[in-house]
């Protein structure tokens, strides 16, 4: 079965369809996406952020990982752009 | 009450201890925004305000303009001493890099995630027991009777130092920023603090304990102890900064929800909505404002900022932007899309946010859980501090 046009890039395996990173010049450790999504972050001792893995975000937390990406102060994580 | 000659032109006269500004600055951020976002004024020195999110959050980042060597909104207006005791101030909050950068470090584990939920059971412990100590009565100062209460002693815990003293770490606390244009009161402030600190700092290099004072004292840096001046600026710091804050923000959160029904009810009954809400608390009614010193002429946005002057760093004007939020003077309690900067903004982040969002979650779960219907006692009995830190200081409340 053909796909849609216009329906994005075909889902990655594991049906993995956005990659996130956290930009470590930018974060300074306000930790909101760990409270918002804290399956997909992890922060160190000084406040620092980082995505857990590779980024790869499983399609059932796609919701959170745009919320955190929305509630950083600091514009710090961005979509990774499927290569 | 403190009298400040009237205000002739918010935009070029401001008064941030302005009475009207202190009780209801927002319809004056508003109009601010829209005529002149970037305020002037001659009172207390050559002093800007911006009010727009975008120059709030620019300012803060452009470290190499804009000093955190005076981060104090009213400056001290007293002689100071010849010979100070804290001669770097208050680093990190008061130094620009690289100080600013290894004090910062020093400092920040004490405040991480992991630490702060260790900090947890006691925040409840101590709120729950508040509580029941006015519960039975039908009535309290949420402001004095529990919020002001809360953070001083979870910061006496962190720092080793005996909860007892809690009121007078407030009366100091308070002297240094609430009355700092009161060169007594805030000369009274310092010393004390700093007395009380030089004699702990003595006690525990004689019997070190897990405290953060003890660490700092243990701690080397580049192979070397670190200055008593910093140990005692770092104990000062975590003390001024880590009270009036937080106990604002608990107030003010409560003021809110005494006069909005509909929130109360619902923060009450979903405690889904509380980690949202808690955010949306601070957006709306950040209780703090920092300074910054402009190091070198530069034009900025069309204003002529010479070195010298002050700006005055208005975080809680810019949660209020309606260009960044939507319906930017309604609270809304899961607002989803929350780019706030209650804590600041770039380098100088609050180092203690992870426990002001800790102590304020608690404070209100617990304060929820066993008085989840309350209303102001009288609108006319409640005031409210503004300046350095924005919240409410008596706020008489009834309930049951």
């Amino acid at each position: 079965m053909g796909r849609r046009p216009g329906a994005g890039p075909p889902p990655a395996p594991g049906g993995v369809r956005l990659r996130i990173r956290v930009d470590p010049e930018k974060c300074q450790g306000h930790a909101r996406c760990y409270g918002l999504a804290p399956e997909l972050f992890s922060v160190d001792d000084y406040g620092l952020s980082t995505v857990v893995g590779d980024g790869s975000v499983p399609p059932e937390l796609e919701d959170r990982a745009r919320l955190a990406i929305a509630n950083c102060p600091e514009f710090a994580i961005e979509e990774v752009p499927a290569s | 009450m403190r009298t400040t000659s009237p205000v002739s032109a918010w935009e070029s006269d401001f008064d941030v201890l302005d009475p009207h500004y202190v009780a209801d600055p927002f319809g004056i951020w508003a109009e601010l925004r829209r005529q002149c976002p970037i305020a002037h004024t001659d009172r207390r020195g050559s002093t800007w305000l911006p009010t727009r999110y975008d120059d709030v959050t620019a300012i803060a980042h452009d470290i190499e303009h804009f000093s955190s060597l005076e981060v104090a909104v009213i400056p001290f207006d007293g002689e100071e001493p010849e010979d100070p005791v804290l001669p770097y101030g208050l680093p990190p909050i008061s130094a620009d890099p690289p100080l600013h950068t290894w004090t910062r470090r020093l400092l920040l584990p004490w405040f991480s995630h992991t630490r702060v939920e260790s900090y947890e059971a006691m925040t409840r412990a101590l709120c729950s027991g508040l509580i029941a100590g006015f519960v039975d009565q039908g009535r309290a100062d949420a402001a004095s009777d529990y919020a002001q209460q809360i953070p001083v002693r979870v910061i006496a815990h962190i720092l080793g130092v005996s909860p007892d003293h809690a009121d007078t770490f407030t009366g100091w606390v308070r002297d240094v920023l609430e009355f700092a244009d009161d060169p007594e009161r805030r000369v009274h402030g310092v010393q004390g603090l700093l007395e009380y600190f030089i004699e702990e700092v003595a006690k525990r290099r004689a019997q070190p304990g897990n405290d953060l004072l003890s660490e700092l004292l243990q701690t080397e840096v580049d192979g070397a102890p670190i200055e008593d001046s910093l140990v005692l600026g770092a104990a000062a710091l975590v003390l001024i900064a880590g009270v009036d804050t937080t106990w604002s923000a608990i107030g003010s959160s409560l003021w809110h929800l005494a006069t909005h029904p509909d929130d109360r009810r619902r923060m009450a009954e979903d405690p889904e909505v509380m980690s949202l809400a808690v955010e949306e608390l601070l957006r709306a009614y950040s209780p703090v404002t920092m300074a910054r010193l402009v190091t070198k002429d530069v034009e900025y946005a069309g204003c002529p900022m010479k070195a010298g002057d002050k700006i005055l760093m208005n975080f809680p004007a810019a949660n209020r932007d309606p260009e960044v939020f939507e319906d930017a003077d309604e609270v809304v309690l899961d607002r989803a899309h929350n780019r706030h900067v209650a804590f600041g903004s770039g380098i100088h982040r609050c180092a203690g946010s992870n426990l002001a969002r800790m102590e304020l979650r608690v404070a209100l779960e617990e304060w929820l859980a066993r008085i989840p219907d309350f209303r102001l006692a009288d609108e006319d009995a409640v005031t409210w501090a503004g300046g350095q830190v924005r919240g409410p200081r008596l706020l008489p409340v009834v309930f049951g």
